[in-house]
């Protein structure tokens, strides 16, 4: 029909499948936050340390290049799972910081807008529309965290050969399973503080606060008490030491593994239930 | 007609508190318009048949489907139109309608094509690339009017589309929605605490207060019928020459101790009214042909 017949008409057009409406609310948030010069910018600087190992990978196994660099290959650190341990602490703090940015614009201005009933009111549920903004984070985070990850442990499979990416096959696990812990939690935490405090700025707040005040107040706490509890509230120390685990590195943390892995579940969980009580068209008032 | 609503004791509870009552009724107009003081539970009706609210017992149906069990078949079927600002205020309003249409299941450039077209069917054609956070009231109202529609739903639901809007505004959306009503592709369920607005547009209504349903009415019909509605005013208390007219055929509602309204049978002599005001000695101050309007029916289910 033509714009200018302005008389209601109905639309009897094919439907697209419900399955895949959640990716919907993603696109949406992908063109709104790809107008930001910052984000454009800030992604691009986060590429710089992956480039840098890369450069470092090609150029640890370039002996001609080493030699006129007038560099020993002997001085020159391994490639192993501490290095893929430091690899993940550095573009894990930079995916902290760009959930900081992101994840408070995701949920928080339809909550503020009042536009959840607009939403629900349409063949489209909670579920699918905690997915949709998740997965925003969740692909942008993998663009900086494990897909550049993976290719460094391509490019250095590529230096040295097939036989040590089978010898070192669980590194590539390590990688993939190390990140994506990072950012499902990182994700679940965005959503959740900007559900709950419905402001985008003092969502942004609350997030950093979370880990930044958790380290602190853990830290005094263990001050305090002479315990090691204060650290099941300092995430980063959390999953540091999943990390360590992961890569078969030396940990400093005073936790286990398994004490690890449960704050991770409680703090997961606790996001998800946070979620279930905001994302809703209407609360009710008991 | 396929029934557009129907309620077989349907109660809502929020919290402790029972919002609705037992509420039974089969609804099947084209237009129908949902009246009731405020905190009366129009706005709770509406958004139990969304699935917003829990229902406590009883069941409901919207055009056939469960609003229970089949809750996305019936989203798929409505467009609603809230009655509270919401929006996504740094979008584009082609944008925002385009996605709104685009998770009601429209391809994406059906959805694009559909918000075009609706936004200029609303008035909205030439501010469409404007952001919604610079739209003024009115346009707020036309653009949560073009989200409901966007997708063609069966049923679209109003609730109070004329709020905040100048005469001239309110007017506009009268006639779309009585466009929209003529078009003859979707049902419209108006709520609406606006007499005139309900009365100008629908042809059943269901009036509700504290929760229950004090009065049905259709209007359709009742305009349709031809019935004689006469209103007369006395010098006297009329009790006796009620009782008199009730016998010979008419049907009577005593308005005030003077007033009183009836409808007369067929091929009544209006005489006959004359003849026994005479016998029982009583004169009669006017005598006028007067149906209920919409507030008379309003204002008597009120007070029952």
């Amino acid at each position: 029909m033509a714009v200018y017949k302005q008389t209601y008409k109905d639309y009897s057009g094919k439907r697209t499948t419900p399955w895949f409406r959640f990716f919907i609310l993603a696109r949406y948030s992908y063109a709104r936050l790809f107008q930001s010069r910052f984000l454009v910018l800030f992604l691009s600087a986060c590429m710089f340390y992956p480039f840098s190992c890369a450069v470092f990978i090609y150029l640890s196994h370039n002996s001609p290049l080493l030699a006129a660099l007038r560099l020993q290959s002997a001085a020159m650190p391994p490639i192993d799972g501490q290095f893929f341990n430091v690899y993940c602490v550095v573009q894990g703090s930079l995916a902290f910081l760009l959930t900081t940015f992101v994840g408070p614009s995701l949920v928080a201005p339809d909550l503020a807008n009042g536009a959840m009933f607009l939403y629900l009111s349409r063949p489209f549920s909670r579920i699918q529309y905690v997915a949709g903004k998740m997965t925003v984070l969740l692909l942008l985070l993998s663009l900086i965290t494990w897909i550049p990850g993976m290719a460094l442990y391509m490019i250095q499979t590529g230096c040295v050969g097939w036989d040590w990416a089978r010898t070192n096959a669980w590194l590539a696990g390590s990688i993939v399973l190390g990140l994506w812990i990072w950012i499902v939690v990182l994700s679940l935490i965005a959503l959740a503080l900007s559900a709950w405090v419905k402001w985008k700025i003092a969502a942004g707040a609350l997030i950093l606060g979370v880990f930044f005040a958790g380290a602190g107040f853990g830290a005094a706490i263990n001050n305090v008490t002479d315990t090691k509890y204060g650290a099941f509230i300092n995430l980063m120390e959390v999953v540091r030491t999943i990390w360590s685990d992961l890569f078969r590195s030396s940990s400093s943390t005073d936790l286990s593994v398994n004490e690890a892995w449960t704050v991770l579940g409680v703090t997961c969980a606790l996001c998800l239930w946070l979620l279930a009580k905001r994302i809703r068209a209407f609360e009710v008032v008991k | 007609m396929q029934t557009v609503v129907e309620l077989a004791n349907l109660s809502v509870c929020l919290g402790k508190r029972e919002i609705l009552t037992d509420l039974t009724v089969e609804l099947s107009g084209r237009t129908i318009g949902l009246l009731g003081p405020n905190g009366a539970g129009k706005s709770t009706l509406i958004l139990t048949l969304l699935g917003f609210y829990p229902v406590t017992r009883g069941t409901g149906r919207v055009l056939g489907h469960d609003i229970r069990r089949h809750k996305k078949q019936v989203t798929a079927l409505v467009g609603y139109m809230p009655e509270n600002d919401s929006f996504i205020a740094d979008m584009t309003a082609v944008a925002f309608v385009r996605m709104m249409g685009e998770l009601s299941g429209l391809p994406a450039e059906s959805a694009l094509e559909r918000a075009h077209e609706v936004l200029f069917y609303v008035g909205l054609g030439e501010a469409r690339y404007r952001k919604l956070g610079t739209y003024s009231v009115g346009m707020k109202q036309m653009v949560k009017l073009a989200q409901a529609i966007v997708h063609g739903p069966r049923l679209l639901i109003l609730d109070e589309p004329t709020n905040g809007l100048d005469p001239s505004a309110r007017r506009r959306m009268l006639r779309l929605i009585r466009d929209i009503r003529d078009s003859g592709q979707m049902h419209v369920l108006l709520c609406s605490h606006l007499l005139r607005d309900v009365e100008e547009t629908c042809e059943e209504v269901l009036i509700l207060k504290q929760g229950r349903i004090v009065h049905y009415a259709n209007l359709a019909r009742e305009r349709s019928v031809n019935q004689r509605f006469v209103e007369i005013e006395t010098s006297d208390d009329h009790a006796g020459l009620a009782e008199a007219l009730t016998e010979i055929g008419c049907t009577c509602t005593i308005h005030g101790s003077r007033r009183l309204k009836m409808v007369l049978p067929e091929n009544f002599d209006l005489r006959e009214i004359y003849r026994v005001a005479a016998k029982q000695d009583m004169l009669l101050r006017r005598l006028n042909y007067r149906r209920d309007t919409l507030e008379d029916i309003f204002l008597t289910a009120m007070e029952a």
